[in-house]
Order: structure tokens, then C-alpha cells, then sequence
């Protein structure tokens, strides 16, 4: 008896905290500044909370049906593989279109040889009608 | 012995289809069995040209320590992440860093750029495609050349190591 509630518990907390650490990923695309920083939440926030719910799952239905539930892994499998991939396709297409990040921003992208841009123009996001106001200015730094 | 290897070019592959759709479909039956082998047969000889050999895992038990490893730093990644995005006084001071790659492997540079993604505060943002470095973008960058030191002895030297000797 003592083990079921144990698993329960267990159950239950993995739920609550897949959803907390879904929620703060999602929470982050809120908070952060530009785009760069903003791809940080999805690519690992929510990697976890998803891990966390599908182990929930897997416990849960091992206990309550008959016979072993690991079909689970897989899609955690999948989300580990995808996910990156994912970041790393959205965070190049963001050099390749000079968006623009934040003025704090140590560093800066070295320019993209030819090899790395390919044949192609890429096109570039429209510019903005207005011109940006001092305060913008401020606090964007613009690669054009 | 020669029709198997044409048959089954990669061994493997095939074994990690067939288990991948046993437990898809979540059964042992002789019909799912029977399609599963179909598959594992047919996808291999189907992308076999797109398919680059893989460099031979040479030591298992630094592939096991190293998973367990990036297990353990995604969990810390979303603790501090979470952390930066629920504390309110301090902004993060996001930076890009370019990290000179030893490795040199497809495979090994597809498996460090994951890696780099999923832990701490690090998004892999590009590759040179002649693979000399890597373009990270750092969420809170406190010290450019003790991160590039921590990838290099963490990830990038078990990596090297496992594939590559």
C-alpha cells in the first residue's frame, strides 16, 4: 500500500514540475529581449517539462495496466533529437536575416563567409516604416 | 555470407528500426514482427545512398558516462534558465561566442552542436560549413574563454574520444 502512494507522489510531483518548468520555458519567450535569447526558453525549458510528463506517463500506466509502458521513450527520444535541431535551423536563419539583438550583447557574429550564405540571397525581413525612436536606438543595436 | 551484407548493409540501423516499431506499435505479435523485419530491411536498402558510414563507437563505456553526464546538465540547464527568467532585478548578459571545433566527424560535430543546445544557457547558432568552428549564443555569458574550456573538457574531448581516438 505504502508504494502506491509512494508512486502517487511520485506521479503526481513529476506532473507538477513538467508543467512548472513547461510553463517558465514558455514564460521566458515573455521576458527575454531578443530573438536569440528568446530561443533559449523552447530549445531546453521545455525539453524537461515534456521529459518530466512523459515519465509521469510511463509510471503512471506501468502501474496501472498490465505489462511494461516505454513507448514514452521514444518520444522523449525523438524531442532530444528534434528540439536542437530545431534551435539551431531557427538561430541560423536568424544570422542569415540580420535580426536585430539587444544592445548588451557581448560579442558579435562574425560575418558569414560566402560558403556559408550559399548561392542565393536570403530575403530579408521588410524594413520598419517608422524610423526608430531615440529610445529604441538606445536599445537595439542595428546590423544592417 | 556476402547476400547478408548486401542485404543488411547496416546492421545496426536495422536493429534500432525494428525495436523502434515493436514498441510503436506495442505488441510482440507474429504480424507486427513480420513487418518490422520488412521495414528493417527495406528503409536501409531504400536511403542507403544518403547514408554516411558512421564512425565505430570505440568505447562504450564513455558513451554511457557521457549520456548520463548531458542528462545531469539538462536538468541543471532548465534549473538555471528557470532561474533567469524568474529573477527579476538581474538582466542577463547574452553574448555570442565562437568556439574553434577539434572535431571533425559529421556525426561528431551534429552530436556536439546538440549537445551544446540542450545544456546550460548555450544555443548552437552556426556551423562553418567547413566545420573549423562553431557560433554559440550564450543566454549569460560571464566568461568567454572558461566556457569555451568547460565545452572543450566536458562535451567535446569525451566526444572526441568515443569516435575518434
Amino acid at each position: 500500500m505504502a508504494f502506491y502512494v509512494f508512486l502517487e507522489w511520485l506521479i503526481g510531483l513529476l506532473l507538477i514540475a513538467g508543467g512548472l518548468f513547461a510553463f517558465v520555458g514558455s514564460l521566458g519567450m515573455l521576458q527575454f529581449k531578443d530573438f536569440f535569447m528568446r530561443l533559449h526558453g523552447p530549445t531546453k525549458g521545455t525539453t524537461l517539462g515534456i521529459g518530466c510528463i512523459l515519465m509521469a506517463s510511463m509510471v503512471y500506466f506501468s502501474v496501472v495496466q498490465p505489462g511494461l509502458h516505454v513507448q514514452e521513450l521514444l518520444i522523449t527520444l525523438f524531442l532530444f533529437i528534434t528540439a536542437p535541431v530545431t534551435g539551431h535551423m531557427l538561430a541560423k536563419t536568424g544570422l542569415h536575416m540580420h535580426l536585430r539583438y539587444t544592445r548588451d550583447t557581448r560579442g558579435s557574429p562574425p560575418e558569414l563567409r560566402d560558403e556559408d550564405v550559399g548561392q542565393g540571397r536570403v530575403a530579408r525581413p521588410p524594413r520598419p516604416r517608422r524610423p526608430a525612436s531615440e529610445g529604441q536606438k538606445r536599445r537595439w543595436r542595428l546590423r544592417r | 555470407m556476402r547476400s547478408l551484407g548486401r542485404l543488411l548493409p547496416t546492421p545496426t540501423l536495422s536493429l534500432v528500426l525494428l525495436v523502434v516499431w515493436l514498441l510503436l506499435g506495442r505488441s510482440l505479435s507474429p504480424g507486427q514482427l513480420l513487418l518490422g523485419a520488412g521495414l528493417a530491411v527495406g528503409i536501409p536498402l531504400l536511403i542507403g545512398r544518403l547514408w554516411e558510414p558512421l564512425p565505430r563507437v570505440r568505447k562504450p563505456w564513455t558513451l554511457c558516462r557521457f549520456v548520463g553526464r548531458v542528462l545531469w546538465d539538462i536538468l541543471k540547464a532548465n534549473l538555471e534558465v528557470s532561474y533567469l527568467i524568474l529573477k527579476p532585478g538581474r538582466a542577463p548578459r547574452p553574448g555570442f561566442v565562437e568556439y574553434p571545433l577539434l572535431v571533425r566527424e559529421p556525426l561528431t560535430v551534429t552530436l556536439l552542436a546538440n549537445t551544446i543546445t540542450l545544456t546550460p544557457g548555450t544555443v548552437s547558432t552556426n556551423i562553418r560549413l567547413d566545420r573549423s568552428s562553431l557560433l554559440i549564443h550564450v543566454l549569460d555569458l560571464d566568461d568567454e574563454q572558461a566556457l569555451v574550456e568547460e565545452i572543450r573538457s566536458r562535451y567535446e574531448r569525451p566526444l572526441k574520444e568515443i569516435f575518434e581516438c
